[in-house]
């Protein structure tokens, strides 16, 4: 609690002791109207200053106008105790909002807790602590054990595990060494790093991040507005009937009923609906949901530029993934060696040897499928045949690693391969030893992914690439996906998206989730882009709507029950608050309901509303 | 011109009600205020001096809620 706030908890203790004090005390007259009043101004007087100064500026029907004609209604009616209540009631609801906002606003930053306040760099053999700020391009800083890691750069020096967590939500610890580029925002963990920066602090990761999450609940959702405008009107709808429940009832009374006109009763009425009407529980509730959905949200490593965007995304119908890099790892790896006629590890010793000195990314998946260090020396007579393959002489023998044209054109007979990807044959001194498979890839939550959007009610899921057709159906069959267009240029993806939103249901929206590269138009053309594995590619974060820090698809599926949860709850605060409000609205203007339901429909549901808003942060 | 400003400000209706008076206020094209941030963002319109603006934003929003401050 901050000063303020334990200044009013100071005041409300004091008044609420002297009420019930007074209450029970057998007062008259002037001096219980005396004693009243001073747990009445102790509790009171700064809203019934705002109230006159909200008059003299000529802005009436706000809530601390509203509590002081009530409670000043109530006194003059002779129920001081319930003027003083109301008032203390409504002091009690002002303090528990604003503990309860400041409590989340700390609690969200906690989340984001990645902003690193100094960096270190080294002046003649000291190391010394600066600014993050005022770190030029290329200087080389150095991160102790346990620091974050405050610019983005390149290790000079130095190895370690680095903690993304804080930015992915992922726990697994990243390995790196010298010449990988690292991200700010990570927590060193086991070793001294040196890092020549690349950026300056202002366009690193981190400060990337923490702009698009300060700024995300700034882009407001049709829910806070539609709020917003509700409370513009309903405060002096409801302060006018107030008025109106005080002065015709009696009229009606006396004139044409000839009965006595009961003033007191009708004002007393009246009075009720005025403390009922304050619309803060609404007001304050919904921003709250969206402000703490989001912070569960980036908890999560979903990073959510705005509320509206929460709100389109809990409303989509249809998924749109892009293949390589999204669903797939985009990158080549051996996925079988077929028809081998030695052991499976000696086929692809001979190729990964054969082709040592090639750098395509063909036979760099080869070196790294074989682990061990290649020993050039025993790699002789190399001659590459372009778009064939080599041979090469490997501890004498003549090997010929390729595709189907250059067994052909060795004149050995070679099998074809049943499976979908790139084949690489292997003939040792002129006999076929069989072939080694090379594929994409599927990234390792795919399947599961896809699994869980169809459960959690998409209706359609499509896959676009750019692929063969042949590797983007098999893909496709593998993880379930039903729909898919391949041997897309980049040009027609944005097309095909457009067909897709205008054959999709009107409510429905359309999320296209890609890797970022190549694709920020259909990123920007889609109901919501989903860029993923977005961590220091500016293009997607700016492109997208939504931004998953780590490249796993199973996210998608967590922002979407993330966002239905949060519009969720925004909703049972919208119906809960109008609800109970306008019932006790009704039972006030027929005299059921006392002023003491009155400070439950006012300070018991905001309370009720808030709590309910809070739950959005523990999304998972 | 886009500017970010740190507000203070006790509730969320008075945080609605700035928005309003700060749109309202000449010279300024746009104007959110983000309570849960404690942030206005002021888009001006091309060629006002933001300081002289931002005296009359804050003005403005004084009149309707007496209890916010602006920080610029």
């Amino acid at each position: 609690m901050n000063k303020k706030q334990k200044k009013v908890l100071v005041r409300i203790i004091i008044a609420a002791i002297l009420m019930i004090v007074l209450s029970i005390l057998p007062l008259k007259g002037y001096p219980r109207f005396g004693l009243f009043m001073i747990p009445y101004l102790v509790i009171g007087y700064d809203i019934l200053k705002k109230a006159g100064k909200g008059i003299l500026n000529r802005q009436v029907f706000d809530e601390n106008f509203l509590m002081a004609v009530a409670t000043i209604g109530a006194i003059v009616l002779g129920e001081y105790t319930e003027g003083v209540a109301v008032m203390l009631f409504y002091q009690i609801g002002e303090l528990f909002q604003s503990y309860a906002v400041g409590k989340s606003r700390r609690n969200i930053s906690d989340l984001m807790d990645i902003r690193p306040d100094y960096a270190n760099i080294e002046v003649e053999g000291r190391i010394e602590q600066v600014d993050p700020d005022e770190v030029e391009v290329g200087t080389v800083i150095v991160v102790q054990t346990g620091e974050k890691i405050p610019i983005d750069g390149i290790i000079l020096e130095g190895s370690s595990t680095l903690n993304t967590s804080a930015l992915t939500g992922e726990s697994l610890p990243r390995e790196v060494k010298p010449e990988d580029e690292v991200i700010s925002g990570c927590i060193n963990m086991t070793g001294v790093l040196k890092i020549k920066t690349t950026k300056e602090f202002g366009e690193s990761t981190v400060s990337k991040i923490l702009e698009l999450v300060e700024n995300s609940s700034s882009r407001k959702s049709k829910s806070e507005n539609f709020i917003s405008k509700f409370a513009r009107y309903y405060t002096p709808i409801v302060c006018y009937s107030a008025l109106a429940l005080a002065v015709f009832p009696p009229i009606i009374n006396m004139l044409l009923l000839g009965n006595s006109p009961a003033w007191g009763e009708w004002i007393y009425r009246a009075l009720t609906f005025l403390v009922i009407s304050c619309p803060c529980a609404l007001v304050i509730s919904i921003p709250l949901t969206f402000f703490a959905g989001i912070g569960g949200a980036s908890k999560e490593g979903v990073l959510v530029k705005g509320s509206n965007y929460l709100e389109t995304l809990a409303r989509t119908g249809c998924v749109v993934f892009d293949k390589t890099g999204t669903l797939t790892q985009g990158v080549f790896k051996v996925s079988g060696i077929h028809h081998s006629i030695l052991e499976d590890e000696s086929v692809l010793e001979y190729a990964a040897l054969a082709e040592c000195y090639s750098s395509h990314p063909i036979s760099k998946s080869l070196q790294k499928a074989y682990g061990k260090p290649i020993d050039t020396s025993r790699v002789t007579d190399v001659q590459e045949i372009g778009g064939n393959g080599v041979t090469a002489l490997v501890d004498g023998k003549k090997i010929a690693a390729g595709n189907g044209k250059l067994m052909k054109r060795l004149g050995i007979n070679y099998q074809e391969c049943k499976h979908v990807g790139t084949v690489v044959h292997v003939a040792v001194n002129g006999v076929y030893a069989g072939h080694i498979l090379i594929s994409d890839q599927l990234k390792s939550h795919t399947k599961e992914a896809i699994h869980t959007l169809k459960s959690a009610g998409i209706k359609k899921v499509v896959m676009l690439t750019g692929d063969a057709k042949n590797v983007a159906e098999q893909v496709a069959k593998d993880i379930g996906i039903s729909m898919v267009y391949s041997e897309l240029l980049p040009a027609d993806k944005v097309t095909k998206v457009e067909e897709l939103l205008e054959q999709k249901g009107k409510k429905e929206k359309l999320a296209f989730v890609g890797d970022g590269i190549n694709d920020a138009p259909v990123l920007s053309r889609a109901d919501i882009g989903i860029a993923m594995g977005a961590l220091g590619s500016d293009a997607a974060i700016e492109a997208a709507d939504v931004v998953l820090m780590d490249d796993d698809p199973l996210k998608v599926a967590k922002a979407i029950r993330i966002s239905r949860k949060c519009i969720k709850i925004v909703y049972e605060n919208i119906y809960f608050a109008i609800g109970i409000k306008v019932l006790c609205l009704i039972l006030g203007a027929l005299g059921i309901a006392n002023m003491w339901l009155a400070i439950f429909a006012d300070v018991g549901v905001m309370v009720l509303a808030v709590l309910n808003a809070i739950r959005a942060l523990f999304a998972k | 011109m886009k500017k970010t400003y740190k507000i203070e400000v006790d509730c969320a209706n008075c945080a609605n009600k700035m928005e309003e008076a700060a749109n309202k206020t000449a010279g300024v094209k746009s104007a959110t205020v983000n309570f849960m941030t404690l942030k206005m963002i002021v888009e001006f319109e091309e060629g006002q001096e933001p300081k002289a603006v931002m005296q009359e934003v804050l003005k403005n929003c004084k009149k309707v809620e007496d209890d916010c401050e602006i920080y610029f």
